[in-house]
């Protein structure tokens, strides 16, 4: 791919909380039309990466352009307008608790645009008909579960025509039925409405079923990258243990601790 | 030995952090002061839930607390002769300190700890970030209209318990104890001045209103995201907002009538 068919460009980012380091020079291309993914163990930082995206957090050392515009040295409203481009997907969907879900849908049109309320009625009802939840316009979100909660949180993020969306742990804690639901409608939305999609996750198996292009972070950096063709048939360790879910590998099972049979005896190190 | 001093001097920098963070947050409100005005639905919808879902709480205890001072006005008053004033004590009392002080604490207690508690659990479960990323201003759309809520609705709130307060002690004054009715309104009517009294209470209540909500709606949008974090954050607003509003009383009350 050339490089202007990268959406957002990633270079040299360096983050951390604390004295914890959570990026530690990492780079990466979004390309455009296409679902990338970010898969990498907890903690990974993988939730910071969209948040340094979307222009909520600002890294110690180097950029992020997102379309072109470097993200962090925009103004306050040029950052708005072009957060109206972006959608992204929390993984508690984020819905506001004290209205229901069409105004939800609503609620980005209503706040950006003059759009007349008849109007609105006719573009909410389309975008809950695409997540399949039109019948639920008049429920409040604590009535609605964990799938159907996401799902309206993908119209509204889809409301305003974005030009890209950023999935936060779409899959986490889903039934079988949601799940399969929610990948489909990943992949169908992006082609339909040609988008461009980040889908931050652990979940290999579903990810990799709709994904073109995969970055493996682990330690604050991109550890290996590729089609997911790619990544399953890769030699490095990294990728055998994360793709294939083994305990051993690069990647500790346990956290840093010292000598179990010290900490057993209580012997002081 | 040194430790000691660390920790203080660590302690005093999070609280001078603590509030250059409040004072900034409150540049960004009154900056998106306009946003509001142009939308007065967020406002009266907001000015609904923190001062009129207050009214009942206010109206009762304004009413206890002006039968109870006209009690014990009663009985030391009538150690002098000069039951007659009981009304002016009544009034004054009510108008100068308890009704701007007491609506204060019941505000902060009622609406300051719901403000906290509401936008700190917004903040929880990614509303805010939410509303961030659809390019929506969390200050101009949740904080703002709650602020200027609370500053109209706490002057109006102390203003009802002042009143609801007077008409208590004059059913225990004249209802009860049997005070002359014409003396009991004219002795108030007459002794009650407007701008030493009434407007100075006023001026109390909207700087209460002020503070209250402040520190609520700060509380709340700097709360840790977590179920014990936005309990510590709803306790600080209910504790905090009482300590602000008895020192500020104090200096009000110095500065309005320390030359009477």
């Amino acid at each position: 791919m050339t490089d202007t068919a990268s959406l957002i460009k990633i270079r040299d980012v360096h983050f951390s909380r604390g004295s914890k380091l959570i990026f530690d020079g990492i780079n990466m291309d979004i390309h455009r039309g296409k679902v990338t993914a970010i898969m990498g163990p907890s903690g990974t930082g993988k939730t910071t990466l969209l948040k340094l995206i979307g222009g909520q957090l600002v890294p110690s050392a180097g950029s992020i352009e997102v379309d072109g515009q470097n993200i962090h040295q925009l103004k306050h409203k040029q950052l708005y307008q072009l957060r109206k481009r972006m959608g992204m997907l929390f993984q508690s969907g984020a819905l506001l608790t004290d209205i229901t879900v069409f105004d939800n849908v609503a609620f980005p049109l209503r706040e950006h645009t003059n759009l007349s309320e008849s109007m609105i009625r006719h573009l909410v009802l389309m975008k809950l008909q695409a997540v399949g939840l039109r019948g639920a316009r008049d429920l409040m979100p604590a009535e609605l579960s964990g799938g159907m909660a996401r799902r309206v949180a993908l119209a509204r993020a889809i409301a305003l025509d974005p030009m890209m969306i950023m999935y936060d742990e779409p899959f986490t804690g889903q039934d079988p039925i949601s799940l399969g639901v929610l990948v489909q409608l990943i992949k169908q939305l992006n082609d339909a409405l040609g988008l461009s999609s980040i889908v931050v996750s652990h979940d290999v198996k579903e990810t990799c079923l709709i994904a073109d292009y995969v970055y493996l972070v682990s330690g604050g950096k991109v550890v290996e990258h590729g089609s997911p063709e790619q990544l399953t048939n890769s030699d490095s360790q990294w990728s055998q243990q994360f793709m294939k879910g083994m305990a051993d590998g690069p990647v500790p099972f346990h956290y840093e601790a010292k000598d179990y049979v010290e900490d057993l005896l209580g012997l002081q190190s | 030995m040194f430790d000691i001093f660390q920790r203080l001097g660590a302690s005093t920098l999070g609280i001078l952090e603590r509030l250059g963070r409040g004072a900034t947050f409150l540049i960004n409100i009154l900056i998106s002061l306009p946003t509001v005005l142009v939308r007065p639905r967020l406002l009266i919808t907001q000015m609904f839930s923190i001062g009129v879902l207050s009214f009942s709480l206010i109206v009762i205890s304004g009413l206890f607390v002006g039968m109870v001072l006209a009690l014990q006005g009663f009985y030391t008053l009538s150690d002098f002769g000069a039951e007659g004033m009981l009304g002016v004590m009544v009034a004054a009392s009510l108008v100068r300190e308890l009704g701007p002080v007491v609506t204060g604490l019941l505000f902060a207690g009622r609406a300051g700890s719901a403000l906290t508690a509401e936008i700190g659990l917004m903040k929880a479960t990614e509303q805010l970030s939410g509303m961030e990323m659809m390019a929506v201003d969390p200050v101009a759309r949740i904080i703002t209209p709650r602020f200027l809520a609370g500053l109209i609705s706490m002057p109006l709130l102390a203003t009802l318990f002042t009143s609801v307060g007077v008409l208590g002690g004059y059913f225990i004054g004249v209802g009860l104890l049997g005070i002359d009715e014409g003396g009991y309104w004219s002795q108030m009517q007459s002794k009650i001045d407007f701008h030493q009294d009434i407007m100075n209470g006023l001026i109390k209540s909207v700087v209460f209103g002020w503070v209250v909500t402040w520190i609520a709606v700060f509380e709340g949008y700097d709360a840790i995201p977590t179920s014990e974090g936005v309990s510590r954050a709803t306790t600080r607003t209910v504790v905090h907002s009482a300590f602000a509003i008895l020192l500020l009383d104090f200096i009000l009350t110095a500065l309005m009538f320390g030359d009477v």
